[in-house]
């Protein structure tokens, strides 16, 4: 490619996609801001909401907020305008440490060898009852 | 440019994954232009939300009852809702949502061009939940599909509060459909008015979509502009039928051929116009959206004070 359109913000003619969602945004010729730091923004809380009781919390989005009260007062406004949920947790997502999907000795391998964890593994005629 | 061997199976298994119609996960790797466009598409769209508050927010407080109030400040509301949804999931792109704000107010990150038209009457709101929202639910539904996760899982939250977004303005419309000869020529107006921005809401047609193809290769697009248009119009002229107004359009039939109804282009030249910033309220929602942000600067000041002093 002889220009990159991320540098070219001029570059918005004809070219567009539909897929905007809310309309038809140029997927050309606009900056992404991709590797730009944002000074002082407030912290990214990643955000978990239990649907029901009975139910294990599950991560629904994130937001930014100033401090953790706001970040839940927030997170209620945000993610729970229709009884999505009965209880939310908020952390900051830098305290959250993942396991990466890509590492070259994949953490989950050891799994993938030890079908004998599995009740398919074993062989049970079928007239034994209950099982 | 040379690619080494790595790069080449991370290149590979990205394939893998998008083919079987897997999803592409925030930590995987990605090409840096799947990337690049994922944060357009997405950052835009977030964008389009928070624009889109305006055209009806300005409605708010000249609602005609309280109950038509209460529905529209939800609605409002839920844009703004949608636009953090998008954020969020750009923000797992590698891009800070500062910075997104930063190129939306300096209009260097667009919006969608439907959102520079004007609401003249009440009867806007309901054409914009019938139309504008009804195009937005077709554009919308597939990308419910798209490869990559955060986009997808966004996208099923916003499908499901859009569906009341179109059903408030359709029966908004219908209300007035059964009022006096004067509100029914209001509804008549507002649908001539937002009739063809509607259509053009999917953007140009397939053979000036050249990026349709290399969205569809990378599972971020599922259906072509011309396609979605197509099936948008489809759906709404029984509607129009049912509420009892017209079209503006000489070329709309139903075809039996194709099964389809034919119709006509919209002005494509008003299309790139409007993008490029001259519709006839762009200037204005920039800037109401810039005073929104300045005049909000001692607010988070504020909060980010308390919390230092609180820490």
């Amino acid at each position: 490619m002889a220009t990159d359109p991320t540098t070219d913000p001029q570059a918005t003619g004809g070219d567009y996609s539909a897929d905007g969602g809310h309309g038809a945004v140029p997927l050309q010729g606009v900056p992404t801001g991709l590797g730009e730091a944002a000074a002082g923004e407030w912290p990214l809380y990643e955000v978990f909401v239990r649907g029901k009781r009975g139910l294990n919390h599950v991560h629904v989005g994130s937001l930014h907020a100033a401090d953790d009260a706001m970040a839940v007062r927030n997170a209620r406004d945000v993610y729970t305008r229709r009884n999505e949920g009965v209880s939310i947790w908020v952390v900051r997502a830098d305290a959250i440490t993942a396991s990466s999907p890509d590492e070259k000795d994949p953490l989950f391998a050891p799994a993938g060898d030890k079908v004998y964890r599995h009740p398919t593994f074993y062989d049970i005629p079928a007239d034994v009852p209950h099982m | 440019m040379t690619i080494d061997h790595d790069e080449h199976d991370l290149q590979e298994r990205f394939e893998a994954v998008v083919a079987r119609h897997d999803r592409i996960e925030p930590r995987d790797w990605m090409p840096e232009q799947y990337r690049a466009t994922l944060v357009r598409q997405i950052a835009q769209h977030a964008h389009s939300e928070i624009i889109g508050m305006q055209p009806e927010g300005g409605w708010i407080t000249r609602a005609p009852s309280l109950r038509r109030k209460a529905i529209l400040l939800a609605k409002v509301q839920d844009e703004a809702g949608h636009g953090l949804y998008l954020y969020s999931a750009a923000e797992t792109l590698g891009v800070s949502r500062a910075e997104l704000t930063d190129k939306l107010i300096s209009g260097r990150q667009k919006y969608s061009s439907i959102f520079n038209y004007p609401t003249l009457s009440y009867a806007d709101v309901g054409t914009i939940g019938w139309l504008v929202d009804g195009a937005a639910i077709c554009n919308q539904v597939p990308l419910c599909r798209t490869s990559y996760g955060p986009y997808g899982r966004a996208m099923i939250r916003v499908c499901k509060e859009e569906s009341f977004h179109q059903r408030q303005g359709f029966e908004l419309l219908m209300t007035m459909m059964r009022g006096t000869d004067e509100q029914r020529a209001m509804v008549q107006e507002s649908v001539d008015r937002f009739w063809w921005p509607a259509l053009m809401m999917f953007g140009p047609p397939d053979d000036d979509s050249p990026n349709t193809a290399q969205s569809m290769a990378w599972g971020i697009k599922r259906d072509t502009n011309d396609e979605l248009r197509q099936k948008f119009v489809d759906m709404s002229v029984p509607q129009a039928e049912r509420l009892g107004v017209t079209f503006p359009d000489p070329e709309l039939r139903w075809n039996p051929e194709r099964g389809h109804h034919d119709f006509g282009q919209p002005d494509w030249d008003e299309f790139r116009a409007v993008v490029r910033g001259e519709g006839p309220c762009n200037a204005q929602r920039l800037a109401h959206r810039r005073r929104a942000h300045d005049d909000g600067a001692w607010v988070r000041d504020a909060a980010t004070a308390f919390a230092r002093r609180g820490a």
